[in-house]
């Protein structure tokens, strides 16, 4: 069974973010950008369900300029087979992610797409379910645990009311959450030998799909600050400020 | 212009997260219609009727939907949505998993996850876990939305709407339920509660977590946790506060040994007044708290219960 991850580069995790000066955007200028933690967890699926036996290849795919490949290289150390990095200097939409990522699937014909469920940078939330409506699979977002049975999968899902285990047909889409696994570190020997996997560049242009976005940024500002309150000395003293001050508690 | 908002339930009662999405409906204006998409869900039909500003309510009650399975809501909305401008549903894990669906079935951009409306087509949404904001005009002629709920005022339930039943059935017949694991609690549901006690890291273990339970009793409140405490398998995950959890905005949270990262204080920050007890007292949770009280949990809070 053939797998594609499809992975994003963002900003890393533990950066501070700051918006631009003229509201434009945030500032991305000279940040450490890291592989995105969800589809970090999405690749170490994958390689674990290699390692099971479940799966035989794991194709890895960004969208991104050239830099996008420093991702790719990490997944491709991490256990993924080959890379394919579609080259656009855009940013592009999640549908329009979507759209060539279904180009990808009609050309690779995984049976079993593993993404991760939102990115941290536009916390979207969305190009799982819209790939799997352009090819027509069924999804299992927010996974947890994800088991192959046959020609199914079955995913179990984090939903607000707590655990939801659904089967789906293969080929099928999953969208990883954070509790489905923990990425290992990549050795130093996989990393060297990452260099020699392959790694292959397709233009956006070359998919013949019309990438133009649907929205607008009109402005991005810093979030309103809360001020600090005050460091109360005890606890009859908290109980005493809930009551007579804030009165949210009686 | 006409909005169809999808009704958050459980095809027992209908979830207040609708009533706030209706809010939003409102705020970009127009005939709203409430679809209530499930199975024997005759109750939350009932509720829905009264929702204060829909016209009309639309029943699909069919065991496809009893789940609320992506591949069948999808289809279904998607048919409806010929007759409507706007889509909306809660930002909650329904929504979130078959709107975007919706989106690419449609070929328009899904605008995720809104805070405020500025205009029929322009609307305001965090992103990068909050640390930015950012007002999107939508190009679409269709717009599909997701509203965070506690962006928005619950409208009032004294309305009186047409209730239209459905008779369409879509099952994709891709996907089946298997099971549900649900954790059954007394307390108020984390998202609708009006005081939230939540735990860290620095509750140690998931038998601590006993400490608060006798708080919430007593303040009626729903216990969350941070995603530390989830990770470290202290609580289950639906307890879970922040970024990637529920967000949540009750007028008061108490945070219990949280340290206060930036992913937890996107999931609490707008609550209306934050206590935190903690404590080391350099946590970033102090800087954002209205109350603060460096102090070991396991002395302060049995305190704090018997004051209470």
């Amino acid at each position: 069974m053939k797998i594609l991850v499809p992975i994003k580069r963002v900003i890393d995790y533990n950066v501070k973010v700051r918006v631009k000066a003229d509201n434009s955007d945030v500032d991305l200028a000279n940040v450490k950008m890291s592989i995105n933690p969800f589809c970090e967890i999405a690749v170490e699926e994958a390689v674990r369900l290699k390692e099971s036996g479940a799966a035989t290849e794991i194709v890895v795919v960004s969208i991104g300029n050239k830099s996008c490949q420093e991702q790719l290289r990490t997944a491709l150390a991490l256990g993924a087979d080959r890379a394919i990095q579609i080259d656009t200097e855009e940013t592009l939409e999640s549908l329009n992610v979507a759209k060539l990522l279904q180009k990808v699937v009609e050309e690779e014909q995984p049976q079993l797409i593993i993404l991760g469920k939102q990115s941290i940078d536009s916390d979207n939330n969305q190009t799982g379910q819209m790939l799997a409506a352009l090819t027509g699979m069924p999804q299992g977002t927010f996974a947890s645990a994800v088991s192959i049975e046959g020609d199914k999968v079955n995913v179990t899902r984090e939903v607000d009311s707590g655990l939801q285990t659904l089967a789906l047909n293969l080929p099928a889409i999953v969208t990883t959450d954070l509790r489905l696994n923990e990425p290992r570190y990549a050795k130093l020997p996989d990393i060297m030998k990452a260099k020699r996997k392959p790694l292959e560049v397709k233009p956006a242009a070359d998919f013949g799909i019309d990438l133009s976005s649907r929205s607008n940024l009109i402005k991005v500002t810093p979030p309103a600050q809360r001020q600090a309150g005050i460091i109360v000395e005890s606890v009859d003293e908290l109980v005493e400020k809930l009551k007579n001050e804030a009165k949210v508690i009686s | 212009m006409s909005i169809l908002v999808f009704a958050e339930h459980d095809n027992k009662s209908l979830k207040a997260d609708t009533l706030k999405t209706v809010a939003a409906a409102q705020a970009i204006g127009g005939d709203i219609h409430l679809l209530v998409a499930g199975s024997n869900c005759s109750d939350v039909v009932e509720q829905a009727a009264k929702v204060n500003g829909v016209s009309k309510v639309l029943v699909a009650d069919n065991a496809a939907y009893e789940h609320q399975l992506a591949e069948n809501i999808s289809l279904l909305v998607t048919e409806l949505a010929t007759d409507y401008d706007h889509i909306l549903a809660a930002a909650l894990t329904t929504g979130k998993n078959f709107m975007p669906r919706v989106a690419a079935l449609l070929d328009v951009a899904q605008i995720s996850d809104i805070i405020a409306v500025e205009s029929a087509d322009t609307f305001v949404r965090p992103i990068y876990a909050g640390n930015a904001i950012a007002t999107v005009q939508s190009l679409d002629s269709k717009k599909i939305i997701t509203v965070r709920p506690t962006g928005f005022d619950a409208v009032a339930t004294d309305g009186n709407a047409e209730v239209i039943n459905l008779d369409a059935v879509k099952d994709a017949g891709v996907s089946a339920h298997v099971s549900d694991e649900t954790s059954e609690s007394e307390r108020p549901d984390l998202g609708a509660a009006g005081t939230v006690i939540s735990g860290g890291r620095g509750m140690q273990n998931g038998e601590n977590f006993a400490l608060l339970e006798g708080i919430a009793d007593k303040l009626g409140a729903a216990i969350g946790a941070s995603r530390a405490a989830v990770d470290a398998g202290f609580v289950a995950n639906d307890m879970q506060v922040g970024q990637t959890g529920k967000i949540v905005a009750p007028d008061l949270y108490i945070a219990v040994g949280i340290s206060g990262a930036i992913q937890h204080l996107a999931g609490m920050k707008d609550s209306k007044v934050i206590v935190a007890i903690n404590k080391d007292p350099e946590a970033p949770i102090f800087q954002v708290a209205d109350y603060g009280l460096v102090a070991d949990l396991f002395e302060a809070l049995p305190e704090l219960e018997s004051k209470l």
